[in-house]
């Protein structure tokens, strides 16, 4: 059956798709865990022999619904981070532990802290055996994580710089943690203060007079002059302005009011 | 740790173990009751002539019927020995087996490792037939949804089963090198994939959407002749895999299996109790461990207000201490849920009853954040979550441990991870409530702790009460809110809103309801 096919590439995410359970595809996995740290000029991942291992590795089984399903010619995007991928090769590192690797692992444990503030990272969590968890790089990492969740930004960042050998390895992740410190402040803030926000996001002097003047010009940003200090006013949004919020408590869902139509008829 | 309240094996046997070597003993796999001779005879005339109802009386009804009587410490007869009743039908043969093992399971724990291979061997035929499509019988949901639930079930008991090394005898230890295939990881996730790809099923629930096709509409049974088997396995597959996934520790992945079942409407999943528990249980501890903690609530509701209204009809049938132990588990996931984030509007009036007179004092205790509020969030944890499994195969040459509690010590030490990490915000929200506008400067002096600190647990509470969902949209799940102006907390609380449309709605058609009564009533 598969002889006379023309060779086709498929990417990651197809592989996924079709068959996440399946563990001739766990180094494929990992070299698209390292394609996610280091893009490459967005050329095809040849995944051949991974699709023939794939349709051997449970014969008439899995054959038949590998056959119903679609392939078509894609090319890998330019995309940098793939939660579903990363779940399926720690998933695969579970059941097969003597295969796991020390450093995808970090990387994707990298990966999901600049994902923040999505769960990601404890979803990675869950998946990684104790021990494993035991190792100093993920006592950092973890360490690192949780300084983020509980918007401890100042001793993360002091902490970063100790580990920044770590981090280096992973382009932009200062400016995703940065990202996500603005994400938090907009929720909480409506209008900051310069040292509150320059804290968060470890930027100060004239580089944050620079930073500032490009969100003023485009996300909407204004500078207020505060009692103490410059004051940042943060775009209104419905979590820093409450009244702003749809009050959806007094609507009443359609389906509750089909039920009494055969009342009002 | 509550560890030891964790470790109870399901579904344990009858009995002492010296009364069940005895009559296993006594145990002859060729002889044939005639009562059981009745009984294959039609179940296997029922099937051939898709008599789908009399299947259902005789797989709910006699079967059970039989086994408390004459099988209770024994297995049924040996299928090569009723094979002459059914004319030697293989597929009639693997469904069979299929439900003397299931027998074996619940009444003759523990299996040794060659039973639990040769069920699996068992469900590998089953399901690869199945798979084929050559299967043209119509069988109930209730006995497609017990394969499915006993399949995964197995496969967690065998996890368990074989990660409790340090007791095995050398022959037990033989056989599980043996039997290494049976029951692996691969084998099971593949088959449950490939019967939810084979039967289509999530395409064929897009065209229902759609009008283009019948199946929640039929309670998924075909009435154009062909067999419900595929298709209503391969939609109980997507709970099974679910259910998997909660097993393995990975959420995400398991709330995309379900992706396809809409839980906002009845479907085919509500047909049977036991699956609308199962998916219910699975989602609403999965979206609980992914933080979404409204999304948990709602659900629990909806099946808590359910069970309460529906139990006393399940009363005989024999998974009603099921049901009833899910029940109690979920009142404890709800109670988690509540404490971490607290909601006025979501909660039946019948279930927060309910709650209250189980868990008032836990949950008082767990608000609290302390020492004892940690014990508390542990033992209730302990008690309602899924019994984790470490799929890898044991290694069988380095010195036995049991390493069975592995993956549950891990999931539980990350959920009180995630509890510490909300420890300040019950304190924060308990002043909050009292102010309207506060300065950072004197909260920070109440709270006593010093502004930077009292800054970031306020982040960090807006954070932990937005959660991102699955389209990568923030959601508030906070009952309250506040936002900062430079140095000054401006809190605006969201007031418990009575529900005018909801009231007038349930009025309405009590209402209509008595009107109805009254005008049967007749006068002599």
């Amino acid at each position: 059956m598969a002889n006379e096919q023309p060779v086709e590439s498929y990417t990651v995410e197809e592989l996924v798709a079709v068959n996440p359970y399946n563990p001739d595809i766990l180094s494929d996995l990992e070299g698209f865990v390292n394609e996610q740290v280091n893009p490459s000029d967005g050329s095809l991942v040849p995944l051949i022999d991974s699709l023939i291992k794939f349709l051997k590795f449970s014969e008439g089984l899995l054959r038949g619904f590998a056959e119903t399903s679609a392939f078509s010619r894609l090319h890998v995007s330019n995309q940098t981070y793939n939660l579903d991928a990363n779940l399926s090769l720690l998933r695969l590192y579970q059941f097969e532990p003597e295969r796991l690797s020390v450093q995808i692992v970090s990387r994707i444990l990298i990966k999901a802290l600049m994902a923040m503030p999505g769960p990601d990272f404890s979803l990675c969590l869950f998946l990684i055996p104790e021990h494993v968890q035991m190792e100093e790089q993920f006592k950092t990492l973890i360490v690192l994580s949780h300084y983020l969740e509980t918007a401890r930004f100042r001793q993360f960042w002091d902490e970063a710089a100790k580990n920044h050998n770590i981090l280096d390895v992973v382009p932009g992740f200062e400016q995703a943690i940065q990202t996500y410190a603005i994400h938090v402040l907009s929720l909480t803030y409506q209008k900051v203060p310069r040292a509150v926000l320059a804290e968060a996001i470890n930027i100060e002097g004239l580089a944050l007079d620079k930073f500032l003047e490009y969100h003023v010009a485009n996300s909407g940003w204004v500078i207020e002059k505060g009692a103490h200090s410059q004051l940042i006013v943060l775009p209104r949004n419905e979590f820093n302005h409450p009244e702003l919020k749809k009050n959806t408590a007094e609507t009443v869902p359609f389906e509750h009011v089909t039920r009494i139509f055969p009342v009002l008829s | 740790m509550a560890a030891a309240s964790y470790d109870r094996e399901d579904g344990g046997g009858g009995g002492g173990g010296g009364a069940q070597r005895g009559s296993r003993d006594a145990y002859d796999p060729n002889y044939v009751p005639d009562s059981v001779k009745t009984f294959v005879t039609h179940l296997y005339r029922h099937i051939r002539d898709k008599n789908v109802y009399e299947i259902h009386q005789m797989y709910e009804g006699g079967f059970q019927r039989l086994s408390d009587r004459l099988f209770r410490d024994a297995p049924w007869p040996s299928a090569e020995a009723v094979a002459p009743y059914c004319d030697g039908d293989h597929v009639f043969l693997l469904l069979y087996r299929e439900l003397w093992y299931r027998h074996a399971y619940a009444r003759l724990s523990p299996l040794t490792a060659s039973h639990r291979a040769e069920s699996w061997a068992n469900y590998c035929d089953l399901f690869s037939v199945v798979l084929h499509g050559v299967v043209n019988m119509q069988l109930p949901n209730q006995w497609l949804w017990d394969m499915v639930d006993e399949f995964v079930y197995q496969f967690q008991s065998f996890c368990q089963y074989r990660a409790k090394l340090k007791s095995k005898t050398e022959d037990e230890l033989q056989q599980l090198k043996q039997f290494d295939t049976a029951w692996n990881v691969y084998g099971v996730l593949n088959y449950l994939q490939a019967l939810v790809e084979k039967s289509m099923i999530a395409q064929i629930l897009e065209r229902e959407k759609e009008g283009l096709e019948q199946f929640t509409a039929t309670d998924g049974y075909d009435y154009e002749g062909g067999s419900n088997v595929l298709k209503v396995l391969g939609y109980y597959s997507m709970i099974g895999l679910l259910r998997i996934h909660c097993l393995l520790g990975d959420y995400h992945t398991g709330l995309k299996c379900l992706a396809p079942i809409d839980l906002n409407q009845q479907g085919v999943y509500t047909i049977v109790i036991g699956s609308h528990i199962s998916t219910i249980y699975h989602y609403g501890f999965a979206n609980l461990m992914m933080r979404r903690y409204v999304d948990a609530i709602r659900e629990f509701n909806k099946i808590l207000l359910y069970i309460v209204k529906y139990k006393q009809y399940h009363q005989k049938s024999p998974q009603y201490d099921q049901i009833l132990k899910k029940n109690e588990q979920m009142y404890a996931l709800l109670a988690i849920c509540l404490s971490l984030c607290p909601q006025h509007n979501l909660i039946d009036e019948n279930v927060s009853t309910q709650l209250k007179e189980k868990y008032n004092d836990k949950m008082t205790k767990m608000q609290r954040f302390d020492d004892e509020s940690y014990a508390a969030y542990d033992e209730l944890f302990s008690y309602a979550c899924p019994k984790f499994i470490t799929p890898s195969p044991p290694v069988l040459d380095q010195p036995l441990t049991n390493y069975n509690q592995d993956a549950y010590r891990l999931q539980l030490k990350l959920f009180l991870y995630e509890v510490k990490q909300q420890q300040l915000l019950s304190g924060v929200r308990s002043y909050l409530k009292l102010y309207s506008t506060i300065t950072i400067a004197k909260l920070a002096q109440y709270m006593e702790v010093d502004e930077a600190t009292l800054r970031s647990i306020l982040m960090t509470y807006k954070h932990k009460m937005h959660a991102v969902d699955n389209n990568g949209k923030i959601v508030s799940s906070t009952d309250f809110d506040f936002y900062i102006k430079e140095d000054v907390i401006h809190v605006a609380e969201s007031k418990p809103i009575k529900r005018h449309g909801d009231y007038f709605l349930r009025q309405i058609l009590k209402f209509e309801e008595m009107i109805g009564e009254l005008e049967k009533v007749q006068f002599d």
